[in-house]
Parts: structure tokens; sequence; C-alpha cells
């Protein structure tokens, strides 16, 4: 089911995605069988396992096309672990591990966090806030232990996971692993660690956030040029344009940032000062295009845009949610300051004009 | 269901690394000779006419120009390299700045042969200053308001009015100015205005200096009493002028000059506060350097979309926008970060000095070159809202 080149990729999870993930439907479906539906055609596709080479049961896509595929996964505020399972697989290809079918989702999944290798070879720790843990079937763990880093594949049941959702209702569990036996484990390559998972963690979710924030600019444009009020549309009223000029800021802004960290992760060949300036900046470029885009949306919107029964909150929760996994903004500015001041003065314009 | 908004991850081209390198050297043995003080904007000369033409003889005014005019076939990333590297030098690039970035492009684009080879050639080696007249007393942001006259004589044309607010003309040798040629038109408030190359030392002119609230004298009146056009200096269609500036905002409005004037306290900031900042400094630079990182890669995108032959008009107004507002409000963050220094930090005293200038500066950044208003209005349009 391979399919590699660049552009039929991100086509045929365009098309899987218009037919079966329209947000408005999506939105009215009152079982889950939608779910069942699109995770088959993914499946089928090869989606999930788009990172993963060949030989380790994968489609063998390059980076590039699968932050295409997680552009148009935003764009449709997509609710099922796609972005988990591909980000899974690529962590277990770091090892040469090979993926198994099904979801799966990562741990840890915020920086603070740590997982356990014991001297037994078994797994201890707990971490919060996993994404779609309760939905998959198998968990890609980055573990530390007294020689180093190893990358851990484990069956999610044999861990225990408190109940728990992001602001949009996508499970995020605290997973407890109580001398968990993993199935698969090897080392990390050198020089990966948790700050790398950390790095590819955040493109992931700004590519997303990116195309989310597209979809609210579409969305809110067209709405502004329908909604009438005090007899015209309310697109004509000069503060709703600024309103909607500064929104397209914000999103050109978040697609800017996260294409450009997700080239650099395409390109770099380690997890070095370069790719940590692309991602960090773009996760809190686009944290911060989240907060300012979808207070402008939702004032677009009014009223209608506060129900349940409408779309524009798939896209902004998510959007917001997204902020917190992988590291928050204020985490990843810490980090970057950190970073640049102790590079030196003299040394930043040099790192920024190397981009 | 998308936007139409582009900004693809441009890298510049491995050549461009070997100019960058040949620029700073350059500017490493101008700074040494003590032509200009990178760490202190706002003293001295920011315009250097003697500076501009080393810049010349060296190729970089004029870049992406036919060499038959003196330009040198360069690529817009090229150009970018250059440009990015003197504004965060803070080289005085007045002289030639502006002739460089877009007198020079609506030559190109308008002038008849014998006046592109007369004056291009100059403006690429740095002899030549050009100012912008358009605003007036009356007409800032609304353009198509101006009232400055041309009234066709024999061979050419007479200006009379005045222009307000036009920079560098005290030192300028020629002007790009919009004059009225007709009345504006019932169905078309925009039509009637012509643009005009004039040369300043014409009879008839006169410039008077506006001194700016920095102290700096930057700004003048220009009062025209019957100077005279030739026919061959009438730029593009006459009573048409509206149609030519459209696609020329690109070019002007999206460079690395409108997210950078005030980068320098930036760097001081990071001067001052070590290697190992606490962690309110450390989280307040990372944000600043993570929006500076964006905006510089939204930039790059754009002068690749340019170098592509496409005229992205909204992604640059959105470039100019974010970005004066970020290079505005900059100093005020680095006040604020700055405000737990400790009180012996060795460059406490230039980073105030410097802090001092940038916020005096600042109010300005958000008006020139297309005021916020009015490029929320074209990305408005540009969105489909008007």
């Amino acid at each position: 089911m391979a399919a590699k080149s660049d552009h039929i990729v991100a086509e045929i999870a365009a098309r899987i995605l218009g037919d079966l993930a329209d947000p408005q439907t999506v939105n009215r479906a009152r079982d889950d069988r939608w779910r069942e539906n699109l995770w088959q055609a993914f499946t089928d596709a090869g989606l999930p396992l788009a990172w993963v080479p060949e030989k380790l049961g994968g489609s063998d896509a390059t980076l590039a096309d699968g932050f295409a595929i997680l552009g148009l996964a935003g764009r449709f505020a997509l609710a099922v672990p796609l972005a988990e399972t591909m980000g899974a697989g690529w962590l277990l290809a770091r090892a040469g591990l090979s993926a198994p079918s099904g979801p799966m989702t990562i741990a840890p999944a915020r920086p603070h966090d740590r997982v356990e290798l014991s001297q037994d070879g078994t797994l201890s720790g707990t971490v919060f806030a996993v994404p779609f843990a309760e939905n998959s079937q198998h968990i890609a763990v980055l573990v530390e232990g007294n020689k180093g880093t190893a990358i851990a594949l484990v069956k999610t049941s044999s861990c225990q996971l408190s109940k728990g959702c992001n602001l949009a209702g996508d499970a995020a569990n605290g997973v407890t692993f109580g001398r968990v036996k993993p199935l698969l484990m090897a080392p990390a390559p050198a020089g990966f660690d948790r700050s790398s998972l950390m790095l590819m963690g955040a493109t992931i979710r700004s590519v997303q956030s990116a195309g989310a924030l597209e979809t609210l600019l579409s969305l809110s444009i067209a709405y502004a040029n329908e909604r009438v009020a005090f007899e015209r549309p309310i697109a004509k009223f000069q503060a709703v344009q600024q309103n909607l000029a500064k929104l397209a800021g914000e999103v050109a802004a978040a697609l800017a940032a996260a294409g450009s960290a997700a080239d650099a992760i395409a390109q770099a060949g380690a997890f070095d000062d370069a790719v940590m300036l692309e991602a960090a900046s773009a996760k809190i470029r686009c944290a911060e295009a989240a907060a300012e885009g979808s207070a402008i949306a939702h004032q677009v919107f009014g009223a209608i845009g506060f129900t349940k029964e409408h779309v524009l909150h798939r896209f902004t929760l998510r959007a917001l949610s997204w902020r917190d996994e992988f590291g928050n903004e204020s985490y990843w500015a810490a980090e970057l300051g950190k970073q640049i001041a102790g590079r030196g003065a003299d040394e930043f314009w040099r790192l920024v004009a190397s981009r | 269901m998308t936007a139409n908004l582009r900004f693809e991850p441009i890298r510049l081209p491995p050549g461009c690394e070997t100019l960058r390198a040949q620029v700073r050297a350059f500017l490493a043995e101008e700074i040494a000779a003590g032509t200009f003080d990178p760490h202190r904007p706002g003293y001295g000369d920011s315009q250097n006419r003697a500076f501009s033409q080393r810049i010349g003889a060296k190729g970089w005014i004029g870049m992406t120009w036919p060499k038959k005019y003196g330009g040198h076939e360069r690529s817009f990333l090229e150009r970018y390299v250059v440009t990015e590297e003197f504004r965060v030098a803070n080289a005085p690039v007045r002289s030639h700045f502006v002739a460089d970035r877009q007198s020079g492009p609506i030559l190109l684009k308008y002038a008849p042969e014998h006046v592109k080879m007369d004056i291009l050639p100059r403006i690429c080696r740095g002899e030549l200053c050009f100012v912008i007249g358009m605003s007036e007393a009356g007409s800032g942001s609304d353009l198509f308001a101006a009232k400055a006259k041309a009234k066709k004589v024999a061979g050419g044309w007479r200006l009379t009015g005045s222009k307000l607010w036009t920079s560098n003309a005290h030192i300028a040798d020629y002007m790009l100015g919009l004059f009225r040629t007709s009345p504006p038109s019932k169905e078309n408030r925009r039509h009637g205005l012509t643009q005009f190359l004039v040369d300043m030392k014409a009879t008839g002119i006169t410039v008077s200096p506006v001194i700016q609230m920095t102290g700096q004298h930057d700004f003048n009146e220009v009062v025209f009493d019957d100077a005279f056009v030739p026919d061959d200096y009438v730029m593009g269609e006459i009573d048409g002028a509206w149609k030519q500036a459209i696609s020329e905002l690109a070019y002007e409005r999206s460079g690395p000059e409108r997210f950078l004037e005030t980068f320098y306290v930036l760097l001081e900031l990071i001067r001052a506060l070590g290697p190992e900042p606490d962690t309110r400094s450390a989280e307040g630079l990372g944000r600043l350097v993570a929006q500076l990182h964006t905006l510089r890669r939204m930039s790059v995108s754009v002068a690749g979309m340019l170098q592509a032959g496409h005229e992205p008009v909204v992604e640059a107004s959105i470039v100019k926008d974010l970005g004066t507002i970020w290079e505005q409000k900059l100093p005020h963050r680095v006040r604020e970060l700055a405000a737990f220094l400790a009180p012996d930090a060795t460059n406490r005293t230039s980073l105030e000095e410097q802090l001092a200038f940038a916020i005096t500066v600042a109010p300005k950044l958000t008006i020139q070159g297309g005021t916020t208003e009015i490029l929320r209005g074209i990305i408005a349009r540009g969105l489909g809202l008007r």
C-alpha cells in the first residue's frame, strides 16, 4: 500500500478526509461508526505508518509527505489518533523497531515526564495527558535508565490509565507503568533523547495547529460575507475587516513557522541548535496564533459559534489544546531563551540568518 | 475550504552564504575604519554617500537589475541577504536605499530607454539619492486626494503645489512624485494622477526641513513653483498612476527592513542578560526570538515568491503589518525584561541609550510606507471581504 511521491500521499489523505471526516458530519454523528470507517480507510492507504520504513512494516513516506498529511488533518480538526500513530511509528523506527498495526500513541507527551527503565528490563513511572491513550492498542515509549535512553513498544492494556480528555474532548490519559514488560525495546540512537522527541512532537502539533487555523480563517471569512447585520454583510464593517486581517496575519505566521520547522526536521540529520530554533519557534508562535486566532474567530461568529451544534469549536478547542502537548509555549520560550543566552549575543544573528 | 495564504519554507541558496561572508567582511572593515558605529543607532549620519559608493563598487546596489543598466542580474534572495546584513549592522544606507528598493524598479518598468541608461547606472554606483513624493498636507494614506498639479506645456510639464513628509528630499537628486494631471472622474476617484521623475536641481523647487520628534532631520516640505519636467520624465500612463501602484507594494513592504528597525535593542538585551538568565528573562527572550525567526521566515518566503515571478501583495502586506507592529513593541518588551537587571550589568548604559532612541522612533514604524490600517484594508480586500 505504499504511497510515496509528494502529491499522491497528500491527495489520498485529502480525499479520505473529505469523504469520511467532514467536520459537519462528524459533529452531528451520534455514534463512533465514522471513526471505524475512517481508520479503516487510513489503514488501507498506509497512512498511520507513513513514517515507518517498509522493512519495519510501514509505507515509507518522506517526513515532508507525512507533515503534509498532518497539515490536512489539522484543517479537518481530525479527532482520531493519526498524528499520534504516525509519531509513534517514527519513534519506534529510530531504534529499528517494527510497528504493529492499529492505533498507537506516544509517551511521554510532556517535557518533564519520565518513564524509568529498571535493571530487570521493566518500565516504571507515571506520565500525564497522553493523547488518545485509551483509544490506542500500543504505546511507543521513550525510556530512560542507567545505561541511557531506549525506545520501547508497550501494550496499552498492560498499563493503568486514568480518565481524562483535552479541551476538545479528545482522550488524554494519565498512564502509569507499573513494572511493565515491553513487547520490544532497543537503545535510542546516539544523541536522541527526550528533548528530541519533544521537538518532533512540538512540530507535529504546530503543523496540525496551523492547519486548524487555516480552516478557522476560511470559515470566518465565509461567515462574515454571509451574515447580515445593520442591513449589510458584517464583512463590510471596517472593524470586522481589521479583525479578520489580524486573524489572517496570525494564520500566516503559524503556517510559516510550522512549515519551516517541518522542513527543518525533514532536512536535518540531527536535533541540533538550528532544529531547536525552528521547532521551538513554531510551537511558541503557533500557540500564540491559536489564542489570538480563536478569540477573533469566535468574535466573528458571535453566539452561533459558541454552540455545540456549530463546527467552530472543533477547530478552536483543538488548536488551543495542542498548545499544551509536547511542551507549551512558555516551556519552549524558556528553553529557547536559555539556549540563545548561552550562545551569546555575537552568535545570535548568525543562528537566525542561517535558517 | 482553505484560505489561499502561502508561505513556502524557502531556504536561501548555498551561494548566498558566500555573499553573506563577503558583506560581513566589508562591514567589519568599514566599522574598523570608523565609518559608523553598529552599537549606536541614531547617532552620526544615517546617510553617507561615499559609503554608498563603496557599496555600489561591491555590486550591492541594483543587484537584481539588468547588466546593461549597471545592475548585476542576481536574485532577490541574494539582495535579501545584503539588505538584512546592512540593516542588522545599523549601516548608514539612507543615501541609496530608496533608489535601490523602489525608485530603480519603477524606472526600469516605465522610463524611456535613454533615461534608464542615464540614471540607473548612477544609482548602481551609489551616486544618486531618491526621494518619494507622494504625501501632502491633505493627502497621506488617502493618496488619491493629492492636489499638487502638473500642467502640460510645450515639451513637458510645469509642477505647482507641495509635498510633505518627504524623507531625504534635502539630500536627494531625484524625486519620483505623484502629481495631478486631471480631476478625478465620477466613476473612479483614483483617476487623474501621474507619476513623474523630477530633477531636484530644477529651478522652482524649494526644500525646507521638518524636524522629527527624535530631533533628527529626515522629513521635509518640498514646494514646487512652476518647476519644469520634460516629457520623457513621465513614468507610465498619464492619469493612470493608480494602476501602477499595487504591484510595486510587494517589493516595498516585505523586506527585512520591515521588522529589523529596532533589532539592536534585542541584541543589547542578550548581552545584558548574560549566559544564564533567570526563567522570566529566558522566557521573555525566547518568545521574542520565536517571533523574530517567524517574521524572517515569512519575509524570506515572500522574497522567494518575488524571485519566482509572483506578486504576493497580500502576503507582503501581512509581513509588513506583523513586522512593523513587532519592531514597534520590541523596545517596550525589552524594557520590561531589563527591569530587574543587576545595577552593575556591564552594558546597562548602552542598553538604556538604545532603548531611549528605539522607543522614540517606534511610533513612526507603523505609519511609514503604508499604515497598519491601510495594510489591513489591503489584506481584507485580498481575503475577499470588500
